[in-house]
């Protein structure tokens, strides 16, 4: 498992430049925009100024941009054109662990954008609190479940128009109504529970309550809807990879 | 040539085989690929495995290396059953593809350190060992360049250096020539060559015929999913066509009257629209008449190709 993430490291390590620009660009391109741009017309929710409350979900997102472009089209190209899987699948390592070692390949991915962005935050005047250092583990969960997802995409996909549906489908859908740009807590009943079933809406509430240190209820649901979730994508990625490589 | 590529063979005093293969069935949907094969490969072997294609030969290989699953059939490598072991045992199985899948993003090294660890071999003597393969397969100097910059000869000999970075029990060599140009193919040849007096047990696959008979010590002919022939090479040609070959070329009407004159003779005529081939198995004097008064005649020694043309058709395998 760890094998599959060091080669896949020791590629990355080579295009690291256009990999992060590429990763972080729309999370930055966001947090300027609608922080500052749209931001400065809104007034404060729940107690924050719109950029300090957009900023923590748009470090999520950066997370899950990451980890599911890395999952699909860089799975998939390793899968497909390079034979890379394949190649990996005559030695010992087996699809298990191969489909692991990508899923925390794509998480390590997804957590060195969060990272950054969260880094980039004192610039925009947002400064995270201490509890920030627990954020760091829920946003690798989070990774591991848009990698998983991201897998199950690409042990389903013929072909890279294949992930256009699961950008503009699932991954943008999420980004907009996940709760990064408005409050929950405002919707009415039905909207509130949609939002809930989105996998996303439960790390941006964690990442915003540790964000500001403002510890609130319902942590615990989060907690476990995103442990939860993750647990079972990983396990569907798994199985579907095992039915895609082994014929 | 060092002998630390390839483990020892073991002296054992039962020489169990290495590869034991038993009504090993494959249909994809309903379509059969693989029709009851039944092999063994035993020690310092190096088996050839030919068929047109489409006969199953790759898949046979991929069921033994676990990437397809058998519809029936058993298969045991190194006196293991496959299924629940695969693990164990590909960690002794040295694989070069017929797809080359190196790693592009990954320099010439960097490909077989990769590798290595996929093996959990020691970076430090994984270096040693890549540094001797790259050696031995003339890549000494390219060690830092990128796949791409890379000839068609030189990526398939880094596929077969890459196939002996764990120092394998079983070399499996799917076309290890495919699509390369006759010098490059001489210097593969010749370096497995080495391997197989060395006692490397091998099972290989090739469309080259020559390929087959200068390194398998024994070959399996498949057809459609089946084993239609199998056993040493020189003494099938011997058996199965003859000892030596003439082609006739003429107008059909004249081949059929050579054919007739022909009937008495211990020979196996096969003719094309003007083209007779005579598989000689002893002279008598009419050969002798025709091989020297015909003016269209070659006359060559009974080869392999042969062999297989006999047993698969001269017709084409497309479907």
């Amino acid at each position: 498992m760890f094998r599959v993430w060091m080669r896949n490291f020791r590629v990355w390590q080579k295009h690291i430049q256009a990999s992060l620009i590429g990763n972080l660009g729309q999370p930055f391109l966001f947090l300027l925009a609608m922080g500052y741009g749209l931001g400065r017309q809104i007034p404060t929710i729940e107690g924050l100024t719109y950029l300090q409350f957009i900023a923590p979900g748009l470090v999520a997102s950066a997370v899950m941009y990451s980890a599911a472009f890395e999952a699909t089209y860089g799975a998939y190209t390793r899968l497909s054109t390079q034979g890379t899987f394949e190649a990996i699948l005559m030695t010992p390592v087996s699809v298990e662990s191969l489909t692991m070692g990508e899923i925390l390949w794509g998480a390590t991915k997804g957590l060195i954008s969060g990272l950054i962005m969260l880094a980039a935050l004192p610039l925009f005047d947002v400064i995270p609190s201490y509890w920030t250092a627990l954020l760091i583990p829920i946003l690798f969960l989070e990774g591991m479940f848009f990698a998983a997802l991201g897998l199950v995409m690409t042990a389903t996909a013929t072909n890279y128009e294949f992930f256009n549906y699961f950008t503009s489908l699932i991954i943008t859908p999420l980004f907009l109504f996940s709760g990064i740009f408005f409050s929950i807590d405002t919707l009415n009943l039905k909207a509130r529970i949609a939002v809930g079933t989105l996998p996303l809406t439960h790390v941006v509430s964690l990442a915003r309550m540790l964000c500001y240190g403002k510890i609130g209820g319902q942590w615990q649901l989060h907690m476990i809807i995103t442990v939860v979730t993750c647990g079972i994508c990983c396990w569907i990625a798994v199985v579907l990879m095992r039915r895609r490589l082994i014929q | 040539m060092s002998g630390w590529f390839m483990n020892e063979a073991k002296s054992t005093k039962t020489t169990r085989p290495i590869v034991e293969v038993s009504g090993l069935t494959k249909h994809f949907g309903d379509r059969p690929v693989v029709k009851g094969l039944d092999f063994s490969i035993f020690p310092g072997e190096s088996v050839g495995l030919l068929g047109p294609n489409g006969a199953g030969k790759t898949t046979t290989i991929r069921m033994l290396l676990g990437l397809v699953r058998p519809t029936d059939g058993h298969i045991k490598v190194f006196d293991i059953p496959l299924s629940g072991h695969l693990r164990r045992i590909k960690q002794r199985i040295g694989v070069s593809p017929q797809m080359d899948n190196l790693d592009p993003d990954l320099s010439v090294l960097e490909n077989l350190l990769t590798y290595a660890s996929y093996f959990g071999i020691k970076r430090s003597s994984a270096r040693d060992r890549a540094e001797s393969l790259l050696g031995f397969f003339a890549l000494g100097n390219r060690s830092g360049e990128i796949i791409e910059h890379l000839s068609g000869g030189q990526r398939r000999r880094l596929l077969l250096a890459r196939a002996l970075i764990n120092s394998p029990d079983l070399l499996i060599l799917d076309e290890p020539t495919v699509g390369l140009d006759p010098q490059a193919r001489h210097l593969i040849w010749e370096r497995l060559g080495a391997l197989r007096r060395h006692g490397t047990t091998m099972l290989l696959t090739s469309h080259y015929m020559e390929e087959v008979s200068s390194l398998a010590t024994r070959v399996i002919i498949v057809d459609q999913g089946r084993i239609i022939a199998s056993g040493k090479p020189a003494s099938m040609v011997r058996q199965m066509v003859g000892i030596e070959v003439l082609e006739v070329s003429d107008r059909s009407d004249e081949l059929k009257r050579l054919a007739t004159g022909l009937r008495s003779c211990d020979v196996e005529l096969d003719m094309t629209k003007n083209r007779l081939f005579i598989y000689v198995k002893k002279w008598c004097p009419e050969l002798e008449a025709i091989a020297l008064s015909h003016r269209q005649v070659i006359k060559r020694p009974a080869s392999l190709e042969d062999l297989f043309l006999k047993l698969t058709g001269r017709t084409l395998r497309e479907d």
